[in-house]
C-alpha cells in the first residue's frame, strides 16, 4: 500500500519551487537594478535601447550565458570544478524557506530558521574554496585564499551582532522575532540596537562579497577571482548565488532589525518587500560610492572595530536586560 | 641583433570551438539577438586608443545603453575582444593567447590604424611591431582613425552587432543619412 503523501513534503517542495522562482526573478530585477543605479550614480543612463529603458537587458544577458560555450580548464578535476556553482546556489535556495514575508506567507515556521540561515550561508565559503583550488590558476586559488580568509573573520561580528536580538527577544524564530516589534518604526529594533544594526549590515557586505568587500573578486589585482576560469552558466550561477545571498541577508536584516513584515496601518509582504529593497538599494549605492578597501584594512576594520563593538554591544544589551 | 626584419612571424590563433549542442534556427536566431545585445568586451587596452575606448564606456558615450558597457577582466567570459592599439612583437603572443582563452562565440574589433595595419609604424625595417592584427587573430570589424573616437567605436560595436544578427538595429547618424 501507498501511503498519503506526506502534507509537509508537499508544502516543502511547493516552496522549493516558488523560492527557485523568487531568487531567479530576484536576479532579473537585480541585475538591471544594478547597472541602472550605476548608470544614475555615473550619470549616464544605464542600459537603454534593449527593450523600453533597457528592461530587456538582463533577459539578452541570461540567454547569452546560456549559449556560451562550456569550458573546463586543463587539469581541473572537472566532477568538483562543476559541483562549486552546484554548492554555491543550492544552500541560498533552502534559505528562503523559513523567511517569513508575511503574516500568513511562510513556507516552513521553524524554532531554529535564524540558526539554520547563518549555517547554510556559511556553505557559501565551502563552494568559494572549491572553485579557486580546483581551477588550476593562480589568481582563482588567491581569491579563494582570501574569500575564506575574509568570512571567516567577519561570521564572528555577524553573530555577535544577532546576539543581542535574540536575548531581547528570547527566541531563534523568525517569525516571533518579527512580530516581537511593532508597527512603527520607533518599535523596530533597529532604534533600540542601532550599533548592532550598523555591525550587521558591514559584516553582511563582507559576507556576500560585495564592494567595498569585494576582495575575493577583485577585478585590478586578481583578474576575476575565484571565478576567473568559469565560463557560461558556471560563472552565472555564481553571479546569480552572489544576488541571492545578497536577497537573504537583506531579509534577516530587514526581519531583525526593521520589523520584518510589520509595518504601519496594514501588516503584510508589501512591507517586507518594500524593506528588503531599500536595504538592497544602500547595498548598490555602496557598492557604486565606496573603493575598495586593502585586505590588512579589511581585516583590521574586522578584529580592531566591529568584533570589539559587538562585544560591548551585547554586554550592554545583557546589563540592561538584567536590570 | 635588431638591425634587420627577422622574420618573426607568429601562428596564427586556433580558431575551433565548440559545435553549439541545440542548432535549431529559431532558437539559433533569438540566441543571435541576445549575443549581440549583450556583448561583454574583454577589459585589455594595449596603447593610446584604449583611452578612447574608455572614453566610449564612460558618461558622454555611455556603451551600456546598448548593454555593452560589463567590461569583464576575465577572458573567459567575455565575448568581444577590442584590440586597441599597436600590438608589439612581444606582446602578439599573449594577444593568440587571450583570444584563444575567450570560449565561443566570440568576436574581434580591431580599433585603430595600429591595430588595422601597423599604422604609421610601417617602415622598411621595422622589427618591433605586428602589422596588422588580422594576421594572427581573426578580425570580425575594423574600426579606422588614429584614434578612432569613441562614436566611430561605437559604430563598429553595430556593425559587429549587424555581423552576428544580419540587421542593423540602430538609425544612423544624421550626416550619414544625407549623403
Amino acid at each position: 500500500m501507498i501511503e498519503a503523501i506526506p502534507i509537509q513534503l508537499v508544502i516543502m517542495l511547493v516552496g522549493l519551487a516558488a523560492t527557485m522562482a523568487f531568487v531567479g526573478l530576484n536576479a532579473i530585477v537585480l541585475v538591471y537594478l544594478e547597472r541602472k543605479v550605476a548608470g544614475f550614480i555615473h550619470r549616464r543612463p544605464g542600459p537603454y535601447e534593449v527593450g523600453p529603458h533597457g528592461i530587456l537587458q538582463p533577459f539578452a544577458d541570461g540567454l547569452k550565458l546560456v549559449g556560451k560555450q562550456i569550458f573546463t580548464p586543463k587539469g581541473a578535476d572537472s566532477f568538483l570544478y562543476w559541483l562549486a556553482p552546484m554548492i554555491s546556489m543550492a544552500p541560498a535556495v533552502v534559505c528562503f524557506l523559513v523567511i517569513p514575508f508575511g503574516p500568513h506567507l511562510q513556507i516552513i515556521n521553524t524554532n531554529v530558521g535564524l540558526v539554520l540561515i547563518l549555517a547554510f550561508t556559511g556553505v557559501n565559503v565551502l563552494a568559494l574554496c572549491i572553485a579557486g583550488w580546483t581551477s588550476q590558476n593562480k589568481y582563482s586559488l588567491l581569491g579563494a585564499a582570501r574569500g575564506v580568509s575574509q568570512s571567516v573573520a567577519y561570521e564572528i561580528p555577524l553573530l555577535l551582532s544577532v546576539l543581542p536580538i535574540i536575548f531581547l527577544t528570547g527566541t531563534f524564530n523568525l517569525f516571533d522575532i518579527a512580530t516581537n516589534q511593532g508597527s512603527w518604526p520607533w518599535q523596530w529594533f533597529v532604534v533600540t540596537q542601532p550599533l548592532a544594526f550598523i555591525i550587521f549590515f558591514i559584516c553582511a557586505l563582507a559576507e556576500t562579497n560585495r564592494a567595498p568587500f569585494d576582495l575575493p573578486e577583485a577585478e585590478s589585482e586578481l583578474t576575476a577571482g575565484f571565478h576567473t576560469e568559469y565560463s557560461g552558466m558556471g560563472f552565472a550561477l555564481f553571479f546569480l548565488s552572489e544576488y541571492a545571498y545578497m536577497v537573504i541577508a537583506a531579509c534577516v536584516g530587514a526581519i531583525l532589525f526593521l520589523g520584518g513584515f510589520k509595518g504601519p496601518i496594514v501588516d503584510g509582504w508589501w512591507w517586507f518587500l518594500a524593506k528588503v529593497y531599500i536595504l538592497l538599494l544602500i547595498m548598490i549605492w555602496i557598492r557604486w560610492t565606496f573603493p575598495r578597501v586593502r585586505f590588512d584594512q579589511l581585516l583590521n576594520i574586522c578584529w580592531k572595530w566591529l568584533i570589539p563593538l559587538a562585544i560591548l554591544n551585547l554586554l550592554i544589551t545583557l546589563l540592561v536586560i538584567a536590570l | 641583433m635588431a638591425q634587420e626584419n627577422q622574420g618573426l612571424t607568429f601562428p596564427f590563433a586556433d580558431t575551433t570551438t565548440d559545435e553549439p549542442i541545440v542548432d535549431i534556427a529559431p532558437v539559433r536566431k533569438i540566441l543571435d539577438i541576445c549575443r549581440a545585445m549583450s556583448l561583454w568586451p574583454m577589459t585589455f587596452g594595449l596603447a593610446c586608443c584604449a583611452i578612447e575606448m574608455m572614453g566610449f564606456g564612460m558618461a558622454r558615450f555611455d556603451s551600456a545603453r546598448f548593454g555593452a558597457e560589463v567590461f569583464r577582466p576575465s577572458p573567459r567570459q567575455s565575448d568581444l575582444m577590442i584590440v586597441a592599439g599597436t600590438i608589439s612583437r612581444k606582446m602578439a603572443p599573449l594577444v593568440v593567447r587571450l583570444y584563444e582563452q575567450m570560449p565561443g562565440p566570440k568576436w574581434v574589433i580591431a580599433m585603430g590604424n595600429c591595430a588595422i595595419s601597423g599604422g604609421p609604424f610601417v617602415y622598411k625595417d621595422q622589427y618591433g611591431i605586428v602589422e596588422g592584427v588580422d594576421t594572427i587573430i581573426p578580425v570580425d570589424v575594423y574600426v579606422p582613425g588614429c584614434p578612432p573616437r569613441p562614436e566611430g567605436l561605437l559604430e563598429g560595436l553595430f556593425h559587429v552587432q549587424k555581423k552576428i544578427t544580419g540587421k542593423r538595429w540602430w538609425p544612423l547618424p544624421q550626416t550619414a543619412e544625407a549623403n
